[in-house]
């Protein structure tokens, strides 16, 4: 079993991009599960048509000590098996106190047994590793291997550059390792190059360029990924390549995060077209 | 022997160099923390006009030394609120905060007193917060605590207390406890004292201070019946302590409106405002609300200290001296004359014992001040003491108030700005009068500190740690030794009896007249006690068969 942890800038497109990249591994006959490390609870919509999903801790709430796997995780797209930490509402309560105990539930649960016959363990996680909670993936060997979603825009570089500083942290004492950075483009001035040129200096390769296309937006909409709604667009297409590199890859570092400085020289050397 | 009690002669020092003993203390610590604790050991030195030197204090402890200390929460619920039996006082927060702060400072109280009766402090309230708690945030699991108290026993007040977890995932204690207030129509209040806030309790009492004088004190107009009327502030009524003053005042017709907090009641903390002096007991847990009621309302405020019996008839002359009123000042002689002649009788029994014995005290911000009374009046000199979590001013006196560095830990600690009340403020008596009583050696608004009375040569150590301790008593083999209870098996281990001044151990009281006659009994007792000589084992002294290692 491959234990898949992407991590992001929040609204970069972590969960589009995690679902519709699951739903290809899925019709490669691979057997799935996605956990959802965000309170909003959203990280499956795309693979169950809908929000249908009670929470891991909302079922800990309601039922006490007597959870049953089953109420918790739900078939989706492809057979592909989905649950949702949750959490708190914004404002109140530790979010990432939610994942750590909904993580250790479903542990607890043997959602991970070897007799669930996993392939992959996809952990889609909320924006940045802001705290330890956010951190729960990596830490321990939960997740072994990262995959950053990140865009040509400085923030999202920013972002993508501190997560490789987190993993760098974890690497030694839980054997996590970055397998690339996988670009979902805003259409940027050069935004393939700069993105290339980024995933060298951490040490890492871009894995994939996600060209920008409405057909994710129309596919959302409905409440699906782009390979149930439109299996015939060439965007479908993207999203199976995608997934036949991460089924393939061999190339997982610890990253080399950046100064400050060079980051800010990156964006320079790249950020405008000539 | 004279009606007073005779100082013991200076014993200390006369074949140890105290210097040298603070260079031993320091030897192995590494020297950035070596550094910082020279400046917080300090050879005591006593010049003209009471001057001391500077004392480091207040300030955090170097993380790895075992310390004394508590926390925040220890200051507010355990210390201030804790000793009042109406008020339900409600730990926020998993539940080992609620359980271990449960009944363990032996603050006693009589609910009779009361005309309800009321008196939780044998209940331990907690919310018990759970991990689900923790991730939704606990304000729900609260609330329903709170009506479940009022449901239960119905009391006139709620306090709530923020314990480490509650301010970590931000649940809103005060705008909980507005809403319950509002709903059940008794005070409900809150205190953000959770545990990591400042260096050491003293942080909590600080908190507390503003709290209580933010929702409690004023809000009670009726003015009680009574020539003089007084609030003791910081006496907590360890071991009976508080009702041993209260017994001394009822005899001198000394009106007690209210105590912080030992035996009190939540109506009388309210009440406090129409009291006409302000008397002070523990500086370092209390001063603010004395400074705070005095702008408020114009209660002057005097140190006092009941712990010994000179000490206790010189507060006694000073609060007569206040009213300035023949019939009182007649009645407090008269009340000290029939008092004292049972303390000679035991001072003339006990000291010829104790005269001569040395005494160390580490412990609280006021109380290692105060035993020195005792300790003095038998004879017995303080060879070395310091503070938990007292400040600058404790040791040297309230001068130094205006050159004590504010830190960032300190600054963390809200300051309540205060003005007068447009319709409560009333000076209780004018600036020419206070002036005349000052020249006469009425201290006003005065605490001349713990060093100052000290010998030259004492050694004063804030903050003192397991390691530094256990040197002091090889060093110094101190008769008795006085501190609080992760202490005291320490030093009993080491062969030297040790005395709790925070709980007492199982005794008390040992303020006033009474008290003091059980104190000397009590170090009497327990300084000619021979178990502690049998700490090591015969085979230890006298082996039987002796040995060594072939590789060494």
């Amino acid at each position: 079993m491959r234990k898949v942890a992407i991590y992001g800038k929040g609204g970069i497109g972590k969960s589009t991009t995690t679902q519709n990249t699951v739903a290809g591994l899925a019709e490669m006959g691979k057997r799935v599960m996605v956990v959802g490390c965000d309170p909003k609870g959203d990280s499956t919509r795309l693979l169950l048509n809908g929000l249908a999903q009670q929470t891991v801790l909302d079922t800990l709430r309601e039922e006490g000590e007597d959870v049953e796997l089953e109420d918790i995780r739900k078939q989706g797209f492809g057979g592909i098996l989905c649950t949702e930490s949750g959490g708190p509402e914004p404002g109140v309560g530790c979010a990432g106190r939610g994942i750590i105990t909904s993580i250790n539930l479903l542990e607890q649960l043997g959602a991970y047994a070897e007799s669930e016959n996993l392939d992959y363990v996809f952990y889609d996680v909320l924006g940045d590793v802001v705290c330890g909670g956010f951190a729960m993936p990596i830490r321990e060997g939960k997740a072994q291997e990262i995959y950053i979603v990140v865009s040509g825009e400085m923030m999202a570089m920013y972002a993508a550059n501190n997560i490789c500083k987190g993993i760098v942290k974890f690497a030694e004492s839980g054997g996590v390792r970055l397998g690339g950075l996988i670009c979902n483009s805003r259409n940027v001035d050069n935004e393939f190059e700069m993105i290339q040129a980024l995933a060298d200096q951490l040490g890492t390769q871009m894995l994939h360029f996600i060209p920008r296309d409405n057909m994710v937006q129309h596919a959302e909409i409905n409440r699906k990924t782009v390979i149930e709604f439109n299996p015939e667009h060439v965007q479908a297409d993207e999203y199976r390549a995608l997934a036949k590199k991460i089924d393939g890859n061999q190339t997982k570092v610890i990253p080399t995060p950046l100064t400050i400085d060079e980051l800010e020289k990156l964006l320079i050397d790249y950020g405008f077209a000539a | 022997m004279d009606e007073t009690v005779a100082k013991p002669k200076p014993v200390i020092m006369d074949d140890i160099n105290t210097e040298e003993v603070k260079s031993e203390l320091l030897r192995l610590y590494p020297p950035k923390v070596g550094r910082k604790r020279a400046k917080q050991i300090v050879v005591n030195r006593v010049e003209d006009g009471g001057r001391v030197p500077e004392i480091q204090s207040n300030v955090r402890t170097v993380p790895g030394l075992i310390s004394q200390r508590g926390c925040c929460y220890a200051g507010c619920k355990g210390v201030v609120l804790g000793p009042t039996r109406d008020i339900v006082n409600i730990t926020h927060g998993p539940i080992g905060c609620g359980f271990y702060s449960w009944l363990t400072r032996r603050n006693q109280t009589d609910p009779e007193a009361s005309p309800d009766g009321h008196n939780f402090m044998t209940y331990c309230f907690s919310t018990d917060m759970q991990d689900k708690e923790i991730i939704f945030g606990g304000e729900k699991k609260l609330k329903q605590a709170i009506q479940e108290a009022y449901d239960t026993v119905h009391p006139k007040a709620i306090a709530v207390f923020a314990t480490c977890p509650v301010g970590l995932i931000g649940d809103d204690v005060h705008a909980v406890c507005r809403e319950m207030k509002e709903k059940l129509g008794i005070n409900v209040f809150g205190f953000s004292c959770e545990g990591y806030k400042g260096v050491s309790q003293s942080a909590g009492h600080h908190i507390a201070n503003n709290g209580i004088f933010t929702h409690v004190i004023g809000t009670d107009d009726t003015v009680r019946d009574g020539d003089f009327k007084l609030n003791l502030l910081g006496e907590y009524n360890i071991g009976g302590d508080a009702f041993e003053i209260e017994r001394i005042f009822e005899k001198c017709g000394i009106t007690l409106v209210s105590t912080f907090s030992g035996n009190s009641s939540i109506d009388a903390f309210a009440n406090a405002h129409t009291a006409d002096l302000n008397l002070i007991m523990c500086h370092r847990s209390i001063n603010y609300v004395a400074e705070m009621m005095e702008t408020k309302y114009g209660l002057p405020w005097i140190k006092v200290n009941f712990i010994g019996a000179e000490a206790t008839a010189k507060s006694l002359r000073k609060i007569a001296a206040y009213f300035d009123d023949a019939a009182l000042t007649e009645k407090v002689e008269a009340v000290i004359a029939e008092e004292m002649p049972a303390v000679i009788a035991a001072v003339s029994e006990i000291r010829p014992r104790t005269e001569g014995k040395t005494a160390m005290m580490f412990v609280g911000g006021s109380r290692a001040h105060h035993y020195q009374e005792l300790f003095s009046e038998l004879g017995m000199e303080t060879i070395s003491a310091g503070y938990e979590f007292a400040h600058r001013d404790d040791y040297e006196g309230r001068s130094v108030l205006s050159s004590i560095k504010v830190d960032a830990d300190s600054r963390n600690i809200q300051e309540l700005k205060v003005e007068p009340d447009p319709e409560k403020y009333h000076p209780r008596i004018t600036a020419e009068k206070m002036e005349a009583l000052r020249e006469k050696g009425l201290d006003f608004a005065d605490y001349a500190g713990m060093m100052p009375e000290m010998q030259t040569g004492a050694l004063v150590i804030d903050d003192i740690s397991q390691y530094e301790t256990e040197r002091l008593l090889e060093i110094y083999k101190p008769d008795i030794f006085c501190a609080g209870i992760k202490e005291k098996y320490v030093v009993q281990k080491s062969g030297i009896p040790m005395k709790q001044l925070h709980s007492y151990d199982y005794g008390g009281p040992y303020a006033g007249f009474i008290g003091a006659v059980n104190f000397y009994r009590e170090i009497d007792r327990m300084t000619h006690s021979k178990v502690w000589s049998y700490m090591k084992a015969p085979w230890q002294e006298t082996p039987e068969l002796t040995a060594y290692y072939v590789t060494e």
